[in-house]
């Protein structure tokens, strides 16, 4: 066995239409057997990546996310189910033939070699000129700011500097994607937010697909074209990040992602255009959307902004609940209200601090909720 | 008061280790050093004269066993470091759960005494023991076929006896390699060659550095596989110096082969350690 076999020959062969999908993964199933019963990781994940996007895979530990990156990565093979890379069918190739790069969740930096031994490392492997190598991996410690720590040991080298050579050791080899496994997990809040804008710019800089694994919804939302939510080995919503903010497709994404509200009902009779849901304590919910129709159960979702809190009983065409707030926390942008309906069920209200403090409410207040119809969806169960 | 007390506490801790090194060590070493440099006999006793001609008599005598045991202990520990570098990785990387049966195994012979378990060898490979005889009445083996008392005995109970020692401290360096990094190896396009070399063998060097310091020093040093399993032909330098000081009572010349012998040693591990120990060898692999 020698070196050269390593490269990536046949990957870069193919010539690749623009329209063909970075990543394709096909009815994807990963099993393995623990203590003798066949455990699904991952439970047929169809979902194709296009060339040059932003992708999350978000969901909370043990929902899949990371088998399902080490499955286009080559790591693990899938049970069933073909993974596709620019159209190729890579299901059987292993990580060393794919033209896929990963950033490792603990970089995993090999700790013998300097800064510059482990940018350079892909490129030996694929027997770059060392003319070539000196300039891309010049360029890419550029890219990432770490001109002048060439010789730096990892060790040696802060978090946020490792996970930066990484990220170049990945990037210098021009994958065709790079796969990023909760890259920033292990920096604090201020560094990691840092790094977010960090990355983004990279990856507009150097048009490269990225899928990006992570159990931080803000870290998804802000930098993702679109996200995938995975929950117990399925995908439950594949959208952009406003879509799956405002229009949650299940109660778990709805959960998931931000706070929620979830206000079970029956649909009471349609009324121009709104579905209308009568509460037992008399309130009603509007919900925008007029497929339903009168005797259908239905769960609805409204984010806590979305609410307006009041003492006196708002206009018709607004969905009105009365409950009794039980607590308020001064959150300093805004106010974060809890409030107690007549069936226990609370809701989260989110009131922006304004310089009217009118609208305040207090503990123990009796008030009614408001909000649009639009602002109500149905979902999923 | 209290701050002395603090101050001194991690010193006192550290006392009888100082204790025992001065006792054990730094004594019998002073001691054996001023013996080395008498002169006389036993009957009519030694006088301290710092003559160093105990140590040309010695060398001139005894150089063909010292040079011996150095190709011995050498050839001991290259074929150990040949055998435990793939067991150690095996029970690393593929030991799974059972790897701490694996390593029980492995120091599962250390219930027996040494001695005994080379005297057993003995026995496996007499001319007519369990071994041979059989083969030898079965006409697979040529009458005059033996094993016992010459090199291939010897060595191959330094490194029956000593393996494991080889084994450890690979296995430890090896166990402590991150399977991500190797997985990063990977993933930069590596071959399972590529990865082991560059990643995998430099990592574990450390381990292989131990191991060395740990086999061949006692291998070299060592008397009972060459009295046990050796002959006339194989006499080692530890063999040697037992016999001096034991049989010959010729203490001065017992004291100056130590020296000798342990001069050497430590020459031969400083000039490995610093091509080996160093980074030098890191920065090779990462090539």
């Amino acid at each position: 066995m020698t070196e050269t076999q390593a490269g990536t020959g046949e990957a870069m062969a193919s010539p690749v239409a623009p329209q063909v999908p970075a990543i394709e993964l096909d009815g994807v199933v990963k099993e393995y057997l623990a203590n003798g019963e066949v455990v699904q990781a991952v439970k047929g994940v169809t979902l194709s990546i296009a060339e040059g996007e932003f992708f999350s895979l978000l969901g909370p530990s043990g929902c899949g996310k990371t088998t399902t990156m080490r499955m286009i990565a080559g790591f693990e093979d899938p049970s069933r189910g073909v993974v596709r890379l620019h159209g190729r069918d890579v299901t059987n190739v292993p990580p060393n033939r794919r033209d896929v790069n990963m950033v490792f969740q603990s970089y995993a930096l090999f700790p013998h070699m300097n800064v510059w031994e482990n940018v350079a490392f892909g490129l030996r492997r694929r027997k770059t000129p060392e003319a070539e190598i000196k300039r891309r991996v010049g360029e890419t410690l550029e890219i990432v700011d770490l001109v002048g720590r060439e010789k730096r040991r990892p060790r040696e080298m802060s978090g946020g500097q490792q996970q930066r050579v990484a990220l170049a050791r990945a990037l210098v080899n021009r994958p065709r994607a790079l796969l990023l496994d909760e890259p920033l997990g292990a920096l604090d809040l201020k560094l990691r937010q840092a790094m977010q804008i960090e990355l983004k710019r990279i990856q507009r800089e150097v048009g490269i697909t990225f899928v990006y694994v992570t159990h931080d919804q803000s870290e998804a939302l802000t930098m993702s074209d679109r996200i995938a939510v995975m929950h117990d080995g399925l995908v439950e919503q594949l959208a952009s990040p406003r879509e799956i903010y405002e229009r949650p497709a299940t109660a778990f994404v709805a959960g998931f992602i931000g706070t929620s509200n979830l206000i079970r009902g029956t649909v009471d009779r349609v009324e121009s255009g709104n579905a209308v849901l009568a509460l037992d304590e008399g309130g009603r919910v509007l919900v925008a959307e007029a497929s339903h129709r009168a005797g259908d159960p239905i769960t609805i979702t409204v984010r806590p902004e979305k609410i307006t809190i009041s003492t006196e009983e708002p206009a018709g065409g607004l969905s009105a609940v009365r409950g009794t707030v039980s607590e308020v926390v001064y959150l300093g942008l805004y106010n974060s209200y809890a409030v107690r309906l007549a069936d226990g069920a609370e809701v989260t209200v989110f009131q922006q601090n304004a310089l009217d403090s009118s609208s305040t409410a207090e503990r123990g207040d009796a008030v009614w909720l408001s909000w649009q119809p639009h602002h109500s969806y149905a979902i999923g169960s | 008061m209290r701050r002395v007390r603090a101050t001194a506490a991690p010193y006192l801790l550290a006392l009888p280790a100082w204790i025992w090194f001065g006792v054990f060590f730094v004594v019998p070493i002073a001691a054996m050093a001023s013996v080395s440099l008498t002169t006389g006999n036993i009957l009519e006793g030694f006088q301290q004269t710092f003559s160093v001609s105990n140590y040309a008599a010695a060398i001139g005598q005894y150089h063909t066993q010292m040079i011996r045991s150095l190709v011995y202990g050498g050839v001991a520990t290259v074929i150990m470091l040949l055998l435990a570098y793939p067991m150690a990785y095996w029970i690393a990387f593929k030991g799974g759960r059972r790897k701490s049966m694996y390593l029980f195994l492995l120091l599962l012979p250390f219930f027996v005494s040494f001695v005994l378990r080379t005297i057993s060898w003995g026995f496996l490979l007499a001319d007519d023991g369990i071994l041979f005889g059989p083969l030898k009445s079965a006409g697979l083996l040529p009458q005059g076929f033996h094993v016992l008392a010459t090199e291939f005995a010897v060595i191959g109970g330094l490194v029956y006896n000593f393996l494991p020692f080889m084994v450890l401290p690979i296995y430890v360096a090896l166990e402590r390699v991150d399977p991500r990094v190797i997985e990063a190896a990977y993933d930069l396009y590596a071959s399972r060659w590529a990865a082991f070399r560059r990643v995998v063998l430099p990592l574990s060097l450390p381990g292989v550095f131990a191991g060395v310091l740990m086999t061949f020093v006692p291998a070299t040093a060592d008397p009972v596989n060459a009295r046990v399993l050796g002959g006339t032909g194989t006499t080692m330098i530890g063999n040697i110096i037992q016999t001096e000081y034991m049989t010959n009572n010729d203490y001065p010349t017992a004291s100056a082969l130590s020296f000798t012998l342990m001069a050497v040693l430590l020459v031969g591990i400083f000039v490995y350690a610093r091509s080996l120990g160093t980074e030098n060898v890191l920065e090779a692999a990462a090539r």
